[in-house]
Order: C-alpha cells, then structure tokens, then sequence
C-alpha cells in the first residue's frame, strides 16, 4: 500500500519537475501569495503565506494565533465540572465529542465510573456530533472545488442532527451536557424514533453525495492524485482520524483504544483507504458517517436503563494524580492530560487537539503544488481553526 | 530506580474497570525493561499503570537519544504531543478566590514547597512529550527535569518533525529554548509580546481585574437533593 502511495507520489513529483524546468528556461518571477486570514477554506481565521513560482507553490507557512484564546491556562482557575464549558469551544462542530475525553480523563483521576445508561447515551451523543460534524465537512469540500449544490443538503441535513442533540441537551453547539460520573439529564420522550427518521435521512445524504461528488469527474480530475501524505510521514507528524486511515493505516481509537465509550459492544467497521490523496480523505469520511449512522441505530435499540449519574460528591475534588485520556473524535485524535494536586481546579491541562497536528503536515505537503491544489488539499485535510489554536 | 510496579503513596492504581488486585501489564512491562536496557543511567524513574498507561523520565542530555531509541527500536512512530509543566505554585495563591487574596501579599510560595507527579521530579521545568506505537497500540509518556529558569534542550525535529510547532508553543509559553530548531519564533502570540503565559507566576489579568464567583455557583448534579449534602460535609 505504501509502495503504491510513493509511487504515485513519485509520479506526480515528476510531472511537476518537468514543469519546474519550464518554468526556469522562462525564469519566472517568485511571488508571495497571502492566503487568509479570512478565507472560506479554512473555517476560522487561519493564514497562510504562500511563496509561488508562476503556478507553483515554493514553500506555505502558516501563521495561526488570530482565534487563540488560551484555555490551558483558563482551565486552571476553574473547578473540573466549569472546564466543560470551555472544551465546548475548541472543535466547535462536533462539541459533545470535546468534553468526552476530559470528563473521561477527570473520572479515571476520581476512579468513578459512569452506569452503563450514560455511557450508551454519551456514545450516542458522541457519535451524532461527529455525524453533524463531517456531514458538514461533505458538503463544504465540493463547495471548495466550485460546486455549490452539495453544501446546501448538507446544512440542510446537518440541522436535523443539531436538532436531535438540542432536545437532549438544550444546546445546538455546545451542549455542555456530560458531567464527571454520568450525564447531565435522561433523554427526552419520543427522542429515540425522531433520531431513527434522521438516521434514514444521513444515509440518504450519503447516498446523495455518493452520486453527487464522488461520481463526479471534475471531482475526481480534481482530487485523486493530489496531496499524497504516505503513511510513515503522516504518523511522524501525528496526523490521525480519517487523515491517516485513509494513508492506509488501520487505527481507530474506538475499536484499539476502547476507554470509557461501548464502541466495543457495537457491530461497525473502520474504514481504510490506500492512496492518501485527497480523494481518500473525502471517500474515508463518507464512510464513516455511514459507520456512524450504523452504531447510533444499534445503540438506539439497546440502551439499557437505569441511573444515569454515578455518586459523586457534590463538590468535586479530584485527588492528586496525572491521567492522559485520548478518543477518536471527528476530526481526530483528541486527549487531554490532566495533572491534579487534589484541589477543586486542574493544576495544569494540556489539550492534545486533532487540527493542530493534522495542520502541522501542510508545508510538507504543500510544497511543489498548483494553487489550486492547495485550496483541495486544505479542504480534504478538514480542519477547524478552534481546534488549532484552542 | 523504582521497579515499574512499585508506587508512591498518591500512585495508587488508577485503572478504571473493576478488576482483581495485582494486573501485570506484561507488554508495558517488557518496553520499560527494554528501554532501561537501551538508556542505561540515563533512565531517571519509570512508572507503570496496568492495562493503562506508562511513563518514563529520562535526563535532559538524553531527551533527543531517547525519541530516536523510542523510534526506532520500538517502533513508537506517531507522534503524538509535547508539552510541558511548570511545577513551582503560582506566587497569587489561588486565583479563584482572588476577590480575596487579591491584597495579601503575605502568601508568599517558596521552591520547598514543589511537588511532582507521576516519576517524581527535581526542576522547576519539565517536558512532558508522549509518543505511540500504532500497531500495538501502546503509548508512553516522556518527562525529563529541566536546569534553570530559561533552560535549553535539543530538538526533536530530526525524529519526529510534528514536533516543529510544539516546540515552538512550549518556547512562547514556557519560555524553555530548543536548539538545532530550524524556525524558533512565536506560533501563536504577537511576535512583541513580554512573558511566557502558561508560567505559574504570569498572572492571569482578566481574573484579577473581575472576581470569579468561584465555587459558590456550583449546580445541582441531577438526581441529587440537598440532603445528600451531608455525606460530602460540605454545607449547602
């Protein structure tokens, strides 16, 4: 699989050589090309300086800081349960998905664990957040590459998730709704057959974009070949999540890493793709909403009952320690190291996000590029500035 | 050198399912015996959570040596963070409540009182990096003590180049250097900007200017009535 990925890479390296030679017989003059901040490929405010010769990109750095809020050392001037409110904010696509791993992180410290109801609710969460959030990501790289159709069903079909995770936790974006033991609140009546009618309207959107942008040939010209990151690279940089499964790497947190969440107890497969371009990253997610759409209907058939808070004690102490807990959120993986002192507030949090390491990559893979090239690659790296700069 | 299973008082075993006592982690095991083989002295302290997670602390000279011998002898090729911790407490005491002791100066905090986590430490600074080994799905967590107060070590960009712009945070937040790095500037903050943020001894300015209402608005957890209040002996 690797030796295919080099080859292509090869090929196309190749190809952009012999235009490189062009390109010195007519000596053409290099040009700075400021990409950003504000740039609808880069879902914040996310700039990149490119340095091109005629079409071609010499070298791409980006500047990050624009959104850079500094909740590392928020975190650590408030109690455990109020840093939630701030997690919320890095992915802010799929927020439910943030708090898993900090509440999970925090329990592992508090040695408290969830009753089997509120991990099967909070898996359900976790799984609808990433269903909004790369159903988003489905629509808006077509809209990148100038198809403007396929955006529109997906925040049309986007809004019947949020609709979903807004009548369980009262919040569209940021749900602050997992609590350390448990969940904040039972679901609501009649909410596991509306979330069944949503279910059947993703995979039809799935189905939809399957025809719309995959079949499509402008698309493929546009992505298959382009932005070959070969597995070995990807990892040295730390890229994860559907970056590196569809480098060819078969890992996926949920099944391997198994903390906290029933993924386990579910029937689903994870999805890998061998060329590392641009199009497997698109194809990769696709199937992934699939899978996840997959594991919310079999988790809506077998939630058990019974309590959904474990006893904890009102205010929240958590006894001295370090935990590192990682789950395999939409955009990647997502962890965050806690060290305790026993104190109400963390003594320091670091947030491992996905972004920041799957951006790390792009002056690497930039580089030699067309310019177009770089909008598909930023877009089919999928990215959200909250994430990088945190 | 503590043997990995061996635990300091608050190390107790963390490990979340319920199990029976003494789980031998055999696979974490064997990488920390083979790492000890490999790094000889320059392996300060191991620790070793069954089922969970490892840690090691190595010496700052070694902190480059250990990436290549975790690369390449064990296979530990995604990178995954690298961070680190100031350990001194902050000199304002404790910000929540800083309505409070926002005027007493008299809390004064001196080096004494540092205490360290997991493997122990003895510098004010630590790195705190973690590596992954994909195929087996085991990480490791790497600290190494730092000297001085603008301390230096070697990059690990030749190893693992996703360390470029962790390196680059923990210098701008830290202020900790890191030679041979090829592009060593502010990531996220103005290129002007004075102090290292994440430093305990940075005030936050925000908090200090507005007073946080701290703990008194802690909510109700569901299922919870003021009555259990008394099993925690906090008043309600």
């Amino acid at each position: 699989m690797n030796l295919e990925a080099s080859t292509q890479q090869l090929s196309y390296i190749a190809n952009q050589a012999s235009d490189a030679r062009v390109n010195i017989e007519l000596e053409t003059e290099g040009m700075t090309l400021n990409l950003g901040p504000q740039h609808p490929a880069t879902h914040g405010t996310l700039r990149i300086i490119v340095r091109l010769d005629g079409e071609q990109v010499i070298s791409a750095e980006p500047v990050m800081g624009y959104m850079h809020r500094g909740y590392e050392k928020l975190s650590e001037v408030r109690t455990y349960p109020q840093v939630t409110t701030l997690v919320n904010r890095i992915d802010w696509l799929g927020s439910f998905a943030n708090e898993v791993p900090f509440i999970l992180a925090a329990e592992r410290l508090m040695e408290v664990e969830a009753p089997p109801r509120a991990q099967w609710i909070r898996t359900a969460l976790f799984e609808l957040s990433r269903i909004a959030n790369v159903v988003l990501f489905l629509g808006d790289m077509a809209v990148q590459l100038g198809a403007t159709t396929p955006v529109f069903y997906a925040f049309r079909d986007r809004e019947f998730v949020l609709n979903q995770i807004e009548s369980v936790t009262g919040g569209r974006f940021h749900p602050n709704f997992d609590r350390i033991g448990g969940i904040k609140d039972d679901l609501p009546k009649g909410w596991i057959q509306e979330t069944k009618d949503v279910l059947a309207r993703i995979h039809s959107f799935c189905d939809e974009m399957q025809d719309l942008v995959v079949g499509n040939e402008i698309f493929q010209t546009r992505t298959r070949g382009i932005g070959i990151i070969p597995a070995d690279v990807g990892l040295s940089y730390g890229l994860s999540g559907a970056n590196i499964r569809s480098s060819g790497v078969d890992w996926d947190l949920r099944r391997d890493g198994g903390v906290g969440l029933i993924h386990d107890q579910l029937d689903w497969k994870v999805w890998t793709h061998p060329d590392g371009d641009s199009f497997a990253r698109y194809w990769v997610r696709l199937q992934e909403v699939r899978e996840s759409c997959k594991m919310v209907d079999q988790i809506l058939d077998g939630i058990p009952s019974g309590p959904i808070m474990a006893k904890v004690p009102r205010i929240i102490k958590v006894p001295a320690g370090e935990a590192y807990v990682e789950t395999e959120n939409p955009l990647g993986i997502m962890g965050y190291y806690i060290v305790s002192k026993g104190d109400l507030v963390p003594y320091r949090v670091k947030i491992r996000s996905a972004s920041f390491n799957n951006v790390s990559i792009t002056p690497w893979v930039l580089k030699g590029v067309y310019v177009p090239d770089v909008i598909s690659i930023l877009a089919s790296l999928y990215f959200i500035l909250g994430d990088i700069d945190r | 050198m503590s043997s990995p299973d061996t635990t300091e008082e608050e190390l107790v075993d963390e490990s979340i399912e319920p199990q029976e006592e003494l789980v031998i982690d055999e696979e974490r095991n064997v990488l920390i015996s083979s790492l000890e083989k490999d790094l000889g002295d320059d392996l300060v302290d191991s620790h070793v959570v069954p089922g969970v997670d490892a840690w090691i602390r190595v010496t700052q000279e070694s902190w480059l040596e250990t990436a290549k011998v975790l690369f390449e002898k064990n296979e530990m090729i995604f990178f995954n963070f690298l961070s680190a911790i100031d350990w001194k407490p902050s000199p304002f005491g404790r910000e929540m409540d800083a309505a409070i002791d926002a005027d007493s100066s008299d809390e004064v905090v001196d080096e004494s009182e540092m205490e360290w986590g997991v493997t122990g430490g003895q510098n004010r600074f630590q790195l705190l990096a973690r590596v992954h080994n994909p195929s087996t799905n085991i990480g490791i967590h790497l600290k190494t003590d730092l000297e001085g107060e603008y301390p230096e070590v070697e990059t690990w960009i030749p190893v693992y180049p996703g360390a470029n712009w962790h390196e680059r945070e923990v210098m701008e937040m830290f202020g900790i250097s890191f030679t041979n790095h090829p592009n060593l500037v502010n990531l996220y903050l103005p290129s002007e900007f004075e102090g290292h943020p994440l430093r305990k001894d940075f005030p936050l300015l925000s908090r200090r200017a507005k007073p946080w209402p701290g703990i008194v608005d802690v909510e109700l957890m569901p299922g919870e009535d003021d009555d259990e209040s008394e099993d925690t002996g906090e008043e309600t």
